[in-house]
């Protein structure tokens, strides 16, 4: 088991203890035996047709598991969904990543994938906005838009042979000024496409970090829901990162999760 | 010495064929991409995986695969004397190679060209069975930092003292000098990745001694898989929708 890594008091202890058995009760009645582990094979009807996916291997004609993960089937296709993995890019996804170097007419950037990222110089909007030829001299001001340790929004563009490529060709994306940088484990976020006023990044900073400890999925509702509950209770900024707050978070959730089950 | 009493018990009270209590935990390093921490008995051992990562060295970088990396140390608090070893002493480079040629055979390492993965592996406390303690904590490392692999790996040691086959030896026994193997198995495949041997054995009893250490792997297999199970139902009903 994964262990939660606070100190924390016996009722504590007790308080968590029953608001993820909680959560452990809602999910199971919706799917029992679907998770796998490595080399465990996968019950497909073969008559149908299987199309393998991600995370699935073929031994003997039979589908076995190489991640350990949650099995997903659409239509033919039968794949496994990891829980725990490095982010994988996908074309239009929309990544921060830091510059690593500057290169000739690129940036190389890290996004927390396996390979570094490339965002060309002619695949960017200037900023004086103005749509033309990149010239030598643009090359040389390379510096005067991004320079090494920047952190940087950008979308995916696609694999190239070189590698990964990114894009900037709005306004919406480019330098990050202000705010933090938090990285957590790509399978707890999901899709998300507005940011937060800067003046409460402190406190949503913190949110995400409490969530990332519970292993708790992070979405913008649930974010501003931790940081309404964190205004509610009165509560120091850096008091939300102790074990109380974070039981406060385990038990508001489990709260959450049965109640938007019920209306369904 | 006797290393099996006449009454068929071992020093620390085993039977010949019985293994020392196993213990594991997955996410025992916050920051790393996987970790565990295995225990065989006395003998504790944690693992770091980090990657896939972009390759340090450009020059080490292979453009339709992995490059898998592997570091083994020993604490020096591992053992009763404490010393203090120089990094990349002889048994230090042996044992990396071997635990990164055996994790490097069970990796689909050709799904993540031009990446890295980084395994360290310590040994905590050492009672013998390291090299095996540190293939299975690296199994679990990798699998908990999601990276896909043909089958697990697992690992066990056996011996022969006392003309008797010995089940995961300790210690005391290992430094009896006698036989002892370390096998290494994919149990779902059913192929042998890794076999060592110290001294010599006849034929006949090699094979007694390798279907011992064999079952041994199954066993560590059987229980891995559980642990494996139980952290990912955990993780996904963490998670949630």
């Amino acid at each position: 088991m994964r262990g939660i890594q606070l100190q924390l008091s016996q009722t504590q202890k007790l308080r968590l203890q029953k608001a993820l058995e909680q959560l452990e009760s809602l999910s199971s009645k919706v799917n029992s035996d679907a998770s796998v582990t490595i080399a465990d094979s996968i019950s497909v009807n073969h008559e149908d047709g299987v199309l393998k996916g991600h995370g699935t291997a073929d031994l003997d004609g039979e589908v076995v598991a190489t991640l350990c993960g949650v099995v997903e089937r659409v239509n033919k296709l039968v794949y496994v969904r990891a829980l725990r993995s490095r982010y994988k890019p996908e074309v239009g996804d929309i990544v921060i990543g830091r510059v690593i170097e500057v290169a000739q007419k690129r940036w190389r950037l890290d996004i927390n994938y396996s390979q570094n990222a490339y965002l060309m110089l002619s695949a960017m909007n200037m900023p004086d906005g103005v749509q033309r030829r990149r010239t030598a001299l643009d090359e040389l001001n390379m510096r005067c838009i991004f320079e090494e340790a920047d952190v940087i929004c950008a979308e995916v563009r696609g694999f190239q042979h070189d590698g990964l490529h990114l894009q900037a060709r709005s306004k919406k994306y480019g330098k990050l000024t202000t705010g933090q940088l938090i990285t957590v484990h790509t399978v707890f976020s999901e899709e998300t496409k507005t940011t937060f006023p800067s003046s409460s990044t402190v406190w949503a900073a913190n949110a995400v970090r409490v969530l990332s400890t519970l292993g708790f999925v992070i979405t913008l509702e649930i974010i501003q829901g931790v940081i309404d509950l964190s205004l509610s209770v009165n509560l120091d900024i850096h008091d939300m990162l102790g074990s109380e707050f974070c039981v406060l978070v385990a038990e508001n959730e489990a709260e959450r999760r049965s109640s938007t089950k019920k209306r369904r | 010495m006797e290393y099996v009493s006449p009454e068929g018990l071992r020093l620390d009270g085993r039977r010949p064929m019985e293994m020392r209590q196993i213990r594991a935990e997955i996410g025992a390093v916050s920051k790393a991409d996987g970790s565990a921490v295995f225990e065989m008995g006395n003998t504790k051992v944690i693992a770091a995986v980090y990657g896939p990562r972009e390759v340090q060295n450009r020059s080490q970088q292979l453009s339709d695969q992995a490059l898998v990396r592997c570091e083994y140390s020993m604490a020096n608090f591992s053992t009763g004397d404490r010393m203090r070893k120089p990094k990349g002493d002889r048994r230090s480079i042996e044992i990396s190679l071997v635990i990164r040629q055996t994790m490097e055979e069970c990796i689909l390492t050709h799904l993540m060209p031009r990446s890295q993965i980084d395994i360290y592996v310590q040994v905590l406390q050492a009672d013998g069975g390291t090299r095996s303690a540190c293939i299975n904590a690296a199994t679990l490392a990798l699998a908990d930092a999601g990276i896909p692999m043909r089958d697990l790996v697992t690992s066990c040691s056996a011996g022969y003292l006392n003309s008797t086959p010995l089940l995961d030896l300790n210690y005391v026994e290992d430094s009896a000098g006698g036989p002892d193997i370390t096998v290494g198995i994919l149990p779902k495949l059913d192929k042998v990745t890794l076999l060592q041997m110290d001294s010599k054995l006849p034929i006949d009893i090699l094979e007694n001694v390798m279907q011992l250490a064999t079952e041994g792997c199954k066993a560590i297999a059987n229980y891995i898989r559980e642990i494996l199970l139980e952290n990912t139902k955990e993780l996904e009903y963490r998670r949630g929708s």
